[in-house]
């Protein structure tokens, strides 16, 4: 019986791609992978070591944590300090600071912040405790905004007014635009995001090939998926093609999750977001409508003040996350700045580049 | 953030939720987005919600397609199939 995750850890299979891509790759090439968690399992398996010597493997702007803004982490902190408020999070945010503090720092000094594992927790705490006001922290891309669209559908269909949601939710394409019209890094293909694109599908990247002239492969997470990507990459740059290519048909299709993506539009709409390290990129945030006011946090907390925002000095995770420095270039890497002792987010969060290089990778051969 | 795992689907119960086994911890996952799931499925968790049900087929042909690509990779210098 077929489980999806062993069967595509086969150190042999892999073995024989990695003959493959030997055999195929003429040129150096750099290809960007934009999803955390991608950067996590590529580092963990060694692949960046792993493929030939002329292919760059670097890592993007992939973590939503870590593309979370000091100014929206602020707020949120600003949040959970007014009267009875309880503030929900998925675990990944918690320890991420901002200006001034994190949520830990804050839960440790009294506000009531709890992790939750699903949005439906978060609804059921709100019902469970109707004289608290729950608020939700939705950070997240694709693949998470379902979920958090759902929990506001939820709510009202159940009559539970205490609970709202602070969207500081990211599409991935547009940074993935942006990225190229800085023109800081040269990419020879993108690895896309394999479970932002269960929810959006491969249309949505039809553009970079089209305008910008570079290949796409959509993959999966485990180390032959990802070599099989890389090999889809290298086959169209020595052919000469740019298209969008799907390396994870058992997950993913041209038109992804139809649900989900109404789901999503039915309660939020684009708007502007600020990405740590890139700043404000048009389209690339997701506002809730005015229909779902009363879920709004940004709307029912809108007079919180929020003290100035400060980066945080020395730190380069707007370098890492452009792909523009490999994360030992920082000065504070394994220094300052320690898993244990974090300065940036991306040293923080557990999809980080800067953690995931420094737990599992070993100095590239080139700099960047 | 985006961590996905797959988990067979055990038991559909009321409400859009079902319970699904992923490596032998079996949680409620919310069914509203892929509302096809049934039992014996596998389905993609995240969050606590199904976002798709895996294709066992495309799955085996992934499989069998990267068994051929390393016996390929096993010619002479030139020759890729």
């Amino acid at each position: 019986m077929v489980k999806y995750l062993s069967e595509f850890r086969n150190p042999e299979l892999a073995a024989g791609i990695l003959r493959r891509l030997e055999k195929v790759s003429t040129r150096p090439v750099s290809f960007m992978e934009v999803c955390g968690t991608h950067t996590v399992s590529i580092s963990k398996n060694g692949l960046r070591q792993a493929v030939p010597d002329n292919i760059r493997l670097l890592s993007g702007p992939g973590c939503p944590v870590c593309v979370t803004a000091n100014a929206d982490i602020d707020r949120m902190i600003a949040i959970a300090a007014q009267p009875d408020v309880i503030l929900t999070t998925f675990g990944d945010m918690i320890k991420v600071p901002g200006s001034y503090s994190s949520l830990a720092k804050e839960k440790a000094a009294g506000s009531d912040i709890r992790i939750v594992y699903s949005t439906r927790d978060a609804v059921k705490l709100a019902q469970d405790n109707p004289d608290k006001r729950v608020v939700f922290y939705g950070v997240g891309f694709e693949t998470t905004t379902p979920t958090v669209a759902m929990s506001i559908l939820d709510a009202r269909q159940k009559n539970v007014a205490n609970y709202s949601v602070l969207s500081v939710h990211k599409v991935v394409p547009p940074a993935m635009k942006a990225l190229l019209d800085l023109g800081e890094v040269t990419l020879d293909g993108f690895i896309c995001p394999g479970h932002v694109s269960v929810v959006i599908g491969t249309r949505p990247y039809e553009f970079i090939p089209k305008d910008y002239g570079i290949p796409c492969v959509v993959t999966g997470f485990e180390p032959l998926d990802i070599l099989e990507g890389v090999l889809m990459l290298v086959e169209q740059v020595e052919r000469g093609e740019a298209k969008v290519e799907n390396a994870y048909k058992r997950l993913v299709t041209t038109d992804g999750n139809k649900i989900a993506m109404e789901t999503i539009h039915r309660v939020f709409e684009p708007g502007d977001a600020d990405w740590r390290g890139i700043g404000v990129i048009p389209g690339s945030g997701l506002n809730i409508r005015q229909e779902f006011a009363d879920f709004d946090a940004a709307r029912l907390f809108a007079g919180v003040e929020v003290p100035p925002v400060k980066e945080h000095k020395g730190c380069r995770c707007g370098e890492v996350l452009r792909g523009v420095i490999y994360p030992y270039d920082c000065g504070l890497f394994g220094k300052a700045c320690v898993p244990e002792h974090p300065i940036g987010p991306c040293m923080v969060s557990g999809e980080g580049s800067c953690a995931a290089y420094y737990r599992y990778d070993e100095k590239p051969r080139t700099g960047a | 953030m985006c961590l996905g795992v797959p988990g067979k689907v055990i038991a559909v119960k009321d409400d859009w939720i079902a319970e699904v086994d992923i490596s032998g911890v079996v949680i409620d996952v919310g069914l509203q987005f892929t509302p096809e799931a049934k039992v014996g499925d596998y389905v993609l968790v995240h969050t606590g919600y199904a976002m798709h049900v895996m294709d066992e087929a495309e799955a085996m042909e992934t499989l069998k397609l990267l068994e051929e690509m390393g016996a390929a990779a096993e010619l002479p210098d030139g020759q890729i199939s």
